[in-house]
């Protein structure tokens, strides 16, 4: 199922609503890179709350799209790694790099304002 | 004593939308034998793992998830089999980062840390059978 994207000021905002297809991550990836674009956004937040599984291939798509978006200007943050997931995660080896993580989506919304205003705000 | 097999879910892996399938029946069935929360993620992103190699590199192959109780404990055993063309050096395709496709290279090493036993049998040309098992703690 393609995940929806919302868009909202200058930020766009990826709600994953079901479990992600290696097709479905991939349409993710060009969309978002290309919207961005479209509507000059500023930022990304990529909603991974429902996910129960973050496997390497969501991992690694994860880290292109914030790779990506930083190249055309949007900062990307994933917000709603669940608890197991994230123990699966570290065990599995799995990292996200530079790309920022947080809570939830109201979290990464204020991340990213924090950051355009350049004010500190929580995550990293 | 051997394991009691209690319950058997096969799934064809041919295309990416069969990963998530398997993923799901493998951890649907691990719920039902009792499996802590925590060990159905890790269950789960194992299978992710082996069926996307099995997509990867095979094409084809199947995926056989297994409820089974054995000295008073229960634990879901998981066998990947495909037909393709096997891995030349299985040691090397065990290690961290080590990749002929392109991927992290975590697949096969990282299953194995997500599970309790893993067991790799490949023959070149033949194909690759992969058999890991999460006990219920």
């Amino acid at each position: 199922m393609p995940v929806p994207i919302l868009k909202q000021g200058d930020v766009l905002i990826a709600s994953v609503q079901d479990a992600l297809t290696d097709s479905d991550l991939r349409e993710l990836q060009n969309n978002l890179v290309d919207r961005v674009g479209r509507f000059r956004s500023r930022g990304v937040v990529i909603d991974v709350t429902v996910l129960d599984v973050m496997d390497s291939f969501a991992v690694r798509t994860l880290r292109a799209i914030a790779h990506m978006t930083r190249l055309r200007g949007a900062e990307t943050v994933v917000a709603g790694i669940q608890p197991d997931v994230a123990f699966s995660m570290v065990r599995l080896g799995l990292t996200l790099d530079d790309v920022a993580t947080v809570l939830d989506l109201d979290e990464g919304l204020a991340l990213l304002r924090s950051r355009r205003d350049g004010r500190p705000g929580r995550g990293r | 004593m051997d394991a009691k097999t209690l319950s058997v879910r096969h799934v064809p892996i041919r295309a990416d939308s069969d990963i998530v399938l398997a993923r799901q029946e493998g951890r649907a069935l691990a719920a039902e034998v009792g499996l802590a929360n925590s060990d159905l993620t890790l269950v789960a992103t194992a299978i992710s793992e082996i069926a996307r190699n099995i997509v990867d590199y095979a094409n084809a192959g199947d995926i056989e998830v297994r409820s089974v109780k054995q000295d008073g404990r229960y634990g879901l055993v998981v066998v990947a089999r495909d037909e393709g063309p096997g891995i030349a050096d299985v040691a090397l395709a065990m290690q961290d980062g080590y990749s002929t496709g392109n991927s992290l290279g975590l697949g096969l090493p990282g299953a194995r840390r997500l599970m309790d036993e893993f067991e790799i049998e490949s023959n070149v040309g033949r194909g690759t059978t992969v058999r890991m098992t999460k006990w219920s703690s």
